[in-house]
Parts: structure tokens; C-alpha cells; sequence
């Protein structure tokens, strides 16, 4: 698998992750390597396997449907980066 | 040239759960900002999603009311993107197996009849909402509303005009109303639609490229924004000889005009993949058997039954059955003994008005199928007369209050007094001999003046019946 | 005897029986610390007054007969990947800035409700990405054997902090050895339970379906008495196991009479360090001389299981820690003048290299047109992988194999070829991704006097069998005795 400086770029912007030139070279170099190395699981025959995503077969964990008090909103809010009574605050979006 | 328009959409139900999808936070509607939120549904670290039986109850049963196969062992995916309305940076949704597949919904245009295909429902979390504050040119994040049950139905591309999507809705609306597993409130965003538009040349039996609208909020917005979105795009093609972008669009209903969201979407790259923190969920056939079993009897097959049982017309039928709320207090009143053409009389005249009017939906009314009933029964006991029944109706109707006290406290009970009826009558004739000559001399059209007079003198009180009676009596004899 | 040569249980016996008080017990442990962690730097937040206090409290309670554990008042401290209520919880990142969570893990729940002070949380790999405790914001974490080498990770603070007598015992988490790997680094007993036995709410995820919580102490019956204290289905965590937990510590008879152990021949091939691989095999002949049968078979899925983690790891990590965004709590970078600069800086500079490359590997692999060859294949090979496990265990009761290839590297040798750090990781992987126990103890020092570590692996919810193998080697052997002097330089 060749890893491009133009694929770094695209997986960075869906990471919302902006490398520095150097940074990225580095990484492309890495990434590369780690992906190439990954490769060898073409090697395994894996036909009809079905993928395994949840390794027990636990199922239909549910709970009830009854209300639980919400959280202090002062609590949540207390780590916030931008201090509000009300809300998390962010940079203007387009609405 | 001639052009046809291709319609799909991608409707959002919010589920009438309690509790959120993965945390028992209240849904209710509004509340401050962030005061129905917890470490959960506001994606602190560490913390772990648990699946609400309701959603899960409610989806089969949805999927089950739209003629969809039901996955029998169904997972959760993640779907990745950042945006501040949602908090986790990935929303907890269904891809690879959505509970429904394949599903059919019947609709009707005028006398045409179409099957519109359901491609799939899937359960997912609703995210926050954004507001934005030009005091500090900031935008707020409200989190009150992240992980509020959905569902989302994906049709096919079956429709061909606004119309049929109109009556898509609808019915989409009547059904999971009566299920009772969505309150389907627009202007509350418990029912959110977006519509995918292509168009091609009539014949043509390739899919044009398709447009997606967001930010329809009524009906009426979207069957604009469908005519607006169609013309747009055959303009392009025709008068510009340009190719439509796939991309989505916002409609603005304010400007009726659809504008395109490119600038603000990055690539769209979700990288779905199973969620790791949700066992799958397997459905019994046995389970399902339960629910088919409990499903309820929806809008069409009440109105047939009120047209074959009752002998009602088709259209006061389909006016009844109109949400679910107003088709059970028509059967509750029925059940309390009242005829049901009186009661669907009472209804289509009275409290359909009255609801109108005052902008109501049914199922917000207090007013209770008891109340509706004793008046229907003063009026057969003659304790009441029709005119003043309706008065005494508009009266209670916001507090249900108690007829029979209201009619006591304003003195407002049937007159039944024979004696005072025919004194009335004579003293009438006896002040109006000139009408009573003209009447008697064939000019028959007066006997309803005479009924008039009679009735003001009477305070309409008295039975029109009786005053009939002994007004016809006196002048003909 | 010193305090500090107690295990976990004798410092809880003497606590119960009022020849040491709980006080005493803690005070020690943070003089411990005040003399150790400016050289080792295993923890990121210690509590003085708050776990004086503790100490306090809970000796009221045990006086009181209110608190009964085998562990009551026996000091520990916490890997800082752990949520603790109003106690700064940082995954070693800078990008959490002084997040104090207002909530508790399960984990931290369970450890009061035993009695447990905590005296701080514990420094590890940056997000618990790394096998060598390297990748902390807060500054590497040094093997107290010998302080110019890694103590391993990624809860290398843990094992340090053990290791070095700065606690009784820690509780750490391993997605990909990162209990058993720094365990065997720092000659401690270290055990990563069954998946779905210890609830992972409140444990910030790195890769949630590989994630587990446990243990790390000086024997084999500490961790059966920790276990016994924090297994258990959690209804805040969907993919916690409905199980019987408990009984662990009652449970160690140290007879292996009939115990059918499998040594798995493709781990001690090329790339396994010829001291490890020797101790390694004398713990078995050890075993069995305690009666347990031993025979070598083939588990042909070793070169698969390295790409396999790694796939499914970086892929949910980098999910995970999408949420780190600088909108609702820890850091935000300054200087953006829109939302996408606002994440981008926050992230950029939030996170270090090696959580990034993670992230940037993850959405690799998820991304469209690679996920079919990537993700999904490596859901593929989990299930073959879990698919031997299962078969092994078909004949064998437990599995005897090596935990790292090497004994603890130096600090910086590492870090600097990202694929051979992964491919470290060999012996420990497979264990999450198929979600059994498996436990690493102390077998000897090598030639270096550095820890080396045996690895023993049990079927799903065979902690039992787990432990009581590792209990009877440890009735045999005195490595898990061995302290560190914790010198610089000891080469």
C-alpha cells in the first residue's frame, strides 16, 4: 500500500489534525511502513468468515425506560474551556 | 421538453420515550439549556451508552406498521463527524443492519393508488441544537435535545410530485401516531424530513443527480420547496446547459428559495463502523409475534369500520380518523351510549370548530368524551335544547367543566312548560294580527317569523319542537 | 519487616487486627512517594490531604466493623486514565488540560466501597498508547530496577509504583498488555481479567472493545482479592458480563494435580530475547513439579495478531478520542479564528505524536475505500483468532507463554521506530482481542537484574484457574519477593 502525502492529507482533515510539514513527511514515512506491515493479513484466508466486532455473544442489554434526574448543569459546565452559566460556547457556526 | 420529477426521503421521528436513547435523561421538550443532560448524553470521557428497551419496542413496532422485514439481529454503528452539536464527534446510528428493510407504505392521490417502497429504518440518537449569540458572536451549544430517540425512514426514490409526498407524510404521521410510539409535532422537530430530488427526461429511466434539502418545517414548506428545488434543477439543465451538483441545500422558507450548504461540508468520509460499546440486539419471533399482535387498528381501518358499523359518510369517517387522539374520543364517547352519528355530528360541527379555532391539536384538548356525552344526553332528554347545547359546549370546553352545573348556574334548562309555551304563542299571534291574516291567507313562508318571535320571547329555552307544535295548532285552528 | 514488604492481604490482615492503623499505613506509603516519585515519576497526582483524610474515615469505619474486606484501609493508587470524582484525570494528555470529572468510575466506586485509599493516579503512556510509559505529557515514568529504563506501559506508573513500594497495589488497564507488559517490566503480579468482568464506565476508552481494568500487586492472592472487590456486571456498562464473580481468593488452593498447561511453540521462535525465553520455561517445569501436566502445541495465528490489534485499536481510538475537541472540557489552543481552526489547533497541539499517529492509522483504515481491506479484515482474523484460542482450550486448561520479547529497554530506544515498538507487543495482543485473562508473574531476573515476566492465559472467565497457577508458582518461587533498590544508572 502506497501511502501518499495527498491520502496524510485527506485522513488529517476527517482527524481534524493539521501537520506541520515536517511532522507530516515523518508520518507519511511511518504510516507507510505500519500500513505495508499491516498487508500481511492478505495472507490468511478469511472467505466466509464472518467479522467478529463483539467477541462474547452477549445480547439485548437494555434498560428501562424511566427517568433518572439530569446532572447539575453547574457540574457539567465547571470544565468547559469557555466559562458560561448556560452552555458550551463555540465559534460562530453557519446556521 | 418534457421532464419528470424523482423524489426520496429521509424522514427523522422522534420516539414518545421517557427517557433518552442512552441515558436516562428526560426527552421532554424545551427545559433550559443543558438542564436535561448528563455525563452520557453530553459524551464526558469514560462514559458508556446504555440502550433503552422503549426504542428498541418502538422501532419493531414502527418497522412492523410500515410492512418492513424485520432484522432479527441488529447492531449499532458509529458514525464519525465533528460538528458541536455533537458532543461524542460521532453519532450512534444504525448502517450495516437497520432494524427495518424493505418496507411498503400505500398511499392514495385523489383516486390513485401507489405503493411508495421503504429502503430501510434505523434507530439513532437526535443531536444538540446551536444557537447562536450576537451579544458575544458566539454560538451556544444546548445539549438538552442529544440523544433523543429517532428513527429514520429512507424511501425509495418512488415519488413523482409533491402531492404524493404530502400524502406520503401523512400517512406516515397517522400510522406512527396511532402506534403511539411518535407525537410527530413539526414545529416541535419531532418529525423532520429531507428530500432528495433528482430530474430526467420523461422516459428516461436513468436517475438524474440528485439534490438534498434540509430545514423543511411544515408541510407546506415542503411540497414549496419540492416545486422551487424541481424548476431549479430543469432550468440549469435546460436554460443554463449546466449540470446539477450533487450537494445539500437549505431551504429558506422566508425567501422561498433553496441555497446550496457546500462551503460549510467538509468531505463527507463518516467511517462507519460497528459500536463497540452496544451489545447486538436480537429480536425473537416471538417478541415480534407479541407486538404484531398488539399492533393497534390504524386510520384506514377505523374509517372503513365507521362507514360499514355506523353507517357514517367516508368523509366524516376520514375527518374522525384524522389523528388518533380524535378517533378514540369518538369510540369513547360511542362506548358511553350516545348514538354515533350524534356524536360524529356533535364532533364534526362542534369540536372540530372549536379545536380550529382555537389552533389545538386533539390530543391537547381536557375536554373528556364524558363530557361531550352528558350534553348529548340533556338535549335527548329534552333537558337541553340543540341551539343552547352548543353554547353550553363552547362554554365547558377548555376546563371540562360540568354541563348540568353550568346549565343550572345560568338558568339556561329547556323550557317544559306546556302552559307557558301556549300562553306565549297566544300573546305572539295576538300582537302580530296583520302576519297572522297574511298567513292564513297562504303566505306560509311567516311561520317561521312566528317561531322566531316565540322563541326571543322564550329566551330560547323552550323545545323548537313543542313551540312548532302548538304555533301550527293555534294558527291553524 | 517493614510495612512495605507486606503484601496487599498481610497489610489488611494487620490493619483488621489493630497492629497497624489505617493512618500509619498511609502515611508511609506518602513518604514512599515523596522519596521516590521525583526519580520515577509514577505519579501524576498525588493526594496528600485528601488521602490523610481518607485514612482517616475509613479506620472510623473499620473500627466500626462497617467495612469488612480483606483489603480495608490498605492504601492504592489509580491509573490516571480513570475517572475520580473532583480529582484531576488527565490520560496523560495535555489535551485534558485539569479535568476533574464530576462523576466516579464504577472502578473508583468499588475501590471505596471496600475501604480503599486512594493516595493518587498514576502516569502512563499519553490516552494508554505506548509500551513504555514514555508518551506522558507529564514526563516519562522510570523503571525503579533501574532508572534509565522504561518501566513499560502503558500503565508503566502503576507498576512502577508497585514495584517500588510506593503502594500495596494499583489498578491499571490493559488493551494490548498494557498490565501484564510493565508488570513484567517492574517484577510485579499483574492480571487483565476476563473481558466484560470489571465495568469500563468511567475508564476513558482507548479502544472500548479491547479495554479491561485490573490489577497490579506483588501476588497472585492480592490480585484474586482485588478482583474479587471490582468484577462484577455493571448496568452503566452494556458490555458487562452477566456473570457469578467472586471467590477468587477463597478459590487458590495452589493444586495443580491434573491442570493440562499448552505452551504455545510459535512464541518462542526468532525475536524472543534467549534469557526471557529460558525463565520462561523453567516456570514451567516449576508448574509442573506442582502436578500440572505441560506439553508444547502449535498456535499458528502469532504473525497475524500484531496487524489485527493495531487495525482494530487505532480504528475505535481514533473515535474515541474524537471528542477531545476543546469544546466541553480540558484544553482549547488559543489564537483560531473559526470552529474548524478551533479543533484543529486544540487537537493539533493537544494531542502528542504518538496519540496522533494512532488517530491518523484509525481513520485510515475506516476510511472510505480501505475499510473492507483493513477494518473489516482484521474483524476477520480476530474471529480466527479467537477461533484457536477456543480450540487450544479444547485441550488445555491454560496457556504458558512469554509476555514481552525482551526485559525493559532504555528510556528513548523505543520510541523512535514506531513498528518494532508494535511489533513488542506480540505476546499480549492476542489476549485482548479474543478477551480472556492472562496474567504476567515475576520468573527471575536476567542477566542484567532486570524483571523478567511469564505470562499464563485462561479460557473466558478462567481467572479462577488463572490465578491459582500463578498462586502455586508463587508458593514455589520467591521472584515475586525480589524488591528493587531503585538506583540510577544500576547497569
Amino acid at each position: 500500500m502506497n501511502i501518499t502525502p495527498e491520502l496524510v492529507d485527506y485522513v488529517s482533515i476527517l482527524s481534524r489534525l493539521k501537520l506541520e510539514p515536517e511532522e507530516k513527511a515523518r508520518m507519511t514515512g511511518e504510516l507507510e511502513q505500519i500500513i505495508g506491515y499491516m498487508d500481511i493479513l492478505n495472507q490468511l484466508d478469511t472467505t466466509d468468515i464472518e467479522p467478529m466486532s463483539h467477541t462474547f455473544p452477549v445480547k439485548n442489554v437494555l434498560r428501562e425506560d424511566e427517568v433518572v434526574p439530569s446532572f447539575p448543569r453547574e457540574a457539567l459546565l465547571a470544565g468547559a474551556p469557555v466559562p458560561d452559566d448556560e452552555a458550551y460556547l463555540v465559534p460562530k457556526t453557519v446556521e | 421538453m418534457d421532464w419528470e420529477v424523482v423524489i426520496g426521503l429521509e424522514t427523522h421521528v422522534e420516539l414518545a420515550t421517557r427517557t433518552k436513547i442512552f441515558c436516562s435523561c428526560t426527552t421532554e421538550f424545551g427545559g433550559a439549556p443543558n438542564t436535561h443532560c448528563c455525563p452520557v448524553c453530553t459524551g464526558m470521557p469514560g462514559t458508556l451508552p446504555v440502550m433503552n428497551k422503549k426504542v428498541l419496542e418502538y422501532a419493531a413496532k414502527a418497522s412492523l406498521a410500515l410492512n418492513c422485514e424485520v432484522t432479527r439481529y441488529c447492531k449499532f454503528d458509529r458514525k464519525n463527524y465533528f460538528y458541536p452539536d455533537l458532543p461524542k464527534a460521532y453519532q450512534i446510528s444504525q448502517l450495516y443492519l437497520p432494524i427495518g428493510r424493505n418496507g411498503k407504505v400505500p398511499i392514495k392521490v385523489g383516486s390513485e393508488e401507489k405503493i411508495i417502497r421503504i429502503h430501510e429504518l434505523h434507530m439513532e440518537e437526535d443531536a444538540g441544537k446551536l444557537v447562536h449569540d450576537n451579544w458575544i458572536d458566539q454560538t451556544r451549544a444546548d445539549y438538552n435535545r442529544c440523544g433523543v430517540p429517532l428513527i429514520e425512514i429512507v424511501t425509495e426514490p418512488d415519488f413523482r410530485t409533491a402531492d404524493e409526498v404530502i400524502a406520503y407524510l401523512e400517512k406516515l404521521r397517522s400510522t406512527l401516531e396511532y402506534l403511539g410510539v411518535s407525537d410527530c409535532k413539526m414545529q416541535e422537530g419531532s418529525l423532520r424530513c429531507d428530500v432528495n430530488l433528482s430530474v430526467r427526461p420523461k422516459g428516461s429511466d436513468e436517475l438524474g443527480t440528485r439534490t438534498e434539502m434540509k430545514n423543511l418545517n411544515s408541510f407546506k414548506a415542503i411540497a414549496r420547496a419540492i416545486r422551487y428545488e424541481a424548476r431549479r434543477q430543469q432550468e440549469l439543465i435546460e436554460l443554463d446547459h449546466k449540470r446539477v451538483i450533487q450537494e445539500t441545500r437549505r431551504w429558506d422558507d422566508n425567501k422561498d428559495a433553496s441555497f446550496s450548504m457546500r462551503s460549510k461540508e467538509n468531505a463527507q468520509d463518516y467511517r462507519y463502523f460497528p459500536e463497540p460499546d452496544i451489545p447486538p440486539m436480537e429480536l425473537s419471533e416471538a417478541y415480534l409475534d407479541e407486538l404484531r399482535a398488539n399492533l393497534p387498528e390504524m386510520a384506514e381501518a377505523r374509517q372503513a369500520r365507521y362507514v360499514r358499523a355506523f353507517g357514517l359518510p367516508e368523509y366524516d369517517a376520514g375527518l374522525l380518523t384524522g389523528t388518533r387522539a380524535l378517533s378514540d374520543f369518538f369510540e369513547e364517547t360511542v362506548a358511553l351510549g350516545i348514538a354515533p352519528k350524534e356524536a360524529a355530528n356533535w364532533m364534526m360541527a362542534d369540536l372540530l370548530r372549536l379545536l380550529k379555532e382555537k389552533g389545538m391539536e386533539p390530543k391537547e384538548m381536557l375536554f373528556a368524551p364524558e363530557t361531550l356525552a352528558a350534553i348529548i344526553e340533556m338535549v335527548s332528554d329534552g333537558k337541553l335544547n340543540r341551539g343552547t347545547a352548543s353554547k353550553v359546549f363552547e362554554a365547558v370546553f377548555d376546563n371540562n367543566g360540568d354541563p348540568a352545573a353550568y346549565v343550572k348556574d345560568h338558568g339556561l334548562e329547556q323550557i317544559n312548560d306546556t302552559g307557558l309555551v301556549e300562553s306565549t304563542v297566544a300573546e305572539i299571534l295576538a300582537a302580530n294580527p296583520s302576519q297572522v291574516i297574511e298567513y292564513r291567507g297562504g303566505k306560509e313562508k311567516l311561520f317561521g317569523f312566528f317561531v322566531g318571535q316565540c322563541m326571543r320571547a322564550l329566551k330560547g329555552k323552550a323545545d323548537p319542537k313543542a313551540v312548532n307544535e302548538v304555533l301550527r295548532r293555534q294558527l291553524n285552528g | 519487616m517493614s510495612l512495605s514488604d507486606l503484601t496487599a492481604l498481610e497489610l489488611g490482615a494487620k490493619i483488621k487486627a489493630g497492629e497497624v492503623s489505617v493512618p500509619e499505613a498511609t502515611r508511609a506509603a506518602l513518604d514512599a512517594i515523596e522519596a521516590k516519585n521525583a526519580e520515577n515519576n509514577a505519579f501524576i497526582t498525588v493526594l496528600n490531604n485528601r488521602a490523610m483524610a481518607e485514612a482517616e474515615e475509613i479506620q472510623k469505619k473499620i473500627s466500626a466493623g462497617e467495612l469488612t474486606s480483606p483489603l480495608a484501609g490498605v492504601p492504592l493508587a489509580i491509573k490516571d486514565n480513570i475517572c475520580t470524582k473532583g480529582v484531576k484525570t488527565t490520560c496523560a494528555s495535555k489535551i485534558l488540560g485539569d479535568f476533574q470529572p464530576p462523576y466516579n468510575a464504577t472502578l473508583t466506586e468499588k475501590i471505596h466501597a471496600i475501604g480503599g485509599v486512594v493516595l493518587g493516579k498514576l502516569n502512563m503512556d499519553e490516552f494508554a498508547m505506548g509500551s513504555t510509559s514514555e508518551t506522558s505529557y507529564y514526563g516519562a515514568t522510570r523503571n525503579p530496577w533501574d532508572l534509565s529504563r522504561v518501566p513499560g506501559g502503558s500503565s508503566g506508573g502503576a507498576a512502577a509504583a508497585v514495584a517500588a513500594r510506593e503502594c500495596w497495589y494499583a489498578i491499571g488497564s490493559d488493551t494490548g498488555g498494557s498490565i501484564r507488559q510493565p508488570a513484567s517490566y517492574c517484577g510485579v503480579t499483574g492480571i487483565k481479567p476476563t473481558y466484560g468482568t470489571v465495568s469500563r464506565y468511567g475508564l476513558i476508552a482507548y479502544a472500548s472493545s479491547l479495554d479491561q481494568i485490573g490489577p497490579l500487586a506483588r501476588t497472585a492472592e492480592d490480585c484474586a482479592a482485588i478482583l474479587d472487590a471490582i468484577q462484577g456486571k455493571d448496568p452503566r456498562d452494556g458490555t458487562s458480563l452477566d456473570v457469578p464473580v467472586g471467590g477468587l481468593l477463597s478459590g487458590l488452593s495452589g493444586d495443580l494435580t491434573g491442570m493440562k498447561i499448552g505452551i504455545p511453540v510459535d512464541c518462542f521462535g526468532d525475536g524472543l530475547d534467549g534469557e526471557v525465553s529460558q525463565k520462561v520455561l523453567a516456570a514451567a517445569e516449576v508448574l509442573k513439579e506442582r502436578g500440572a501436566e505441560v506439553e508444547e502445541f502449535r498456535l499458528p495465528i502469532m504473525e497475524y495478531v500484531v496487524p489485527a490489534y493495531y487495525i482494530i485499536a487505532a480504528a475505535e481510538a481514533s473515535s474515541n478520542l474524537s471528542r477531545f475537541d476543546g469544546v466541553k472540557y480540558g484544553w482549547r489552543a488559543e489564537g483560531y479564528s473559526d470552529l474548524t481552526e478551533l479543533y484543529n489547533k486544540t487537537r493539533t497541539e493537544g494531542f502528542g505524536t504518538e496519540v496522533k499517529r494512532r488517530i491518523l492509522l484509525g481513520t485510515f483504515v475506516l476510511s472510505s475505500g480501505y475499510y473492507d481491506a483493513y477494518y473489516r479484515k482484521a474483524l476477520q482474523v480476530k474471529a480466527v483468532i479467537k477461533e484457536a484460542f477456543d480450540r487450544a482450550f479444547e485441550k488445555y486448561d491454560l496457556l504458558l507463554m512469554p509476555v514481552a520479547p525482551t526485559t525493559a529497554p532504555k528510556l528513548g530506544e523505543s520510541l523512535s521506530d514506531p513498528l518494532k515498538m508494535y511489533l513488542s507487543d506480540i505476546y499480549t495482543v492476542s489476549v485482548n482481542l479474543a478477551g480472556l485473562p492472562g496474567v504476567s508473574i515475576p520468573c527471575g531476573l536476567d542477566s542484567k537484574g532486570l524483571p523478567v515476566g511469564a505470562q499464563l492465559i485462561g479460557p473466558a472467565l478462567g481467572e479462577g484457574k488463572v490465578l491459582n497457577a500463578a498462586h502455586a508458582y508463587q508458593q514455589e518461587t520467591d521472584f515475586h519477593k525480589l524488591r528493587p533498590t531503585q538506583k540510577g544508572g544500576a547497569e
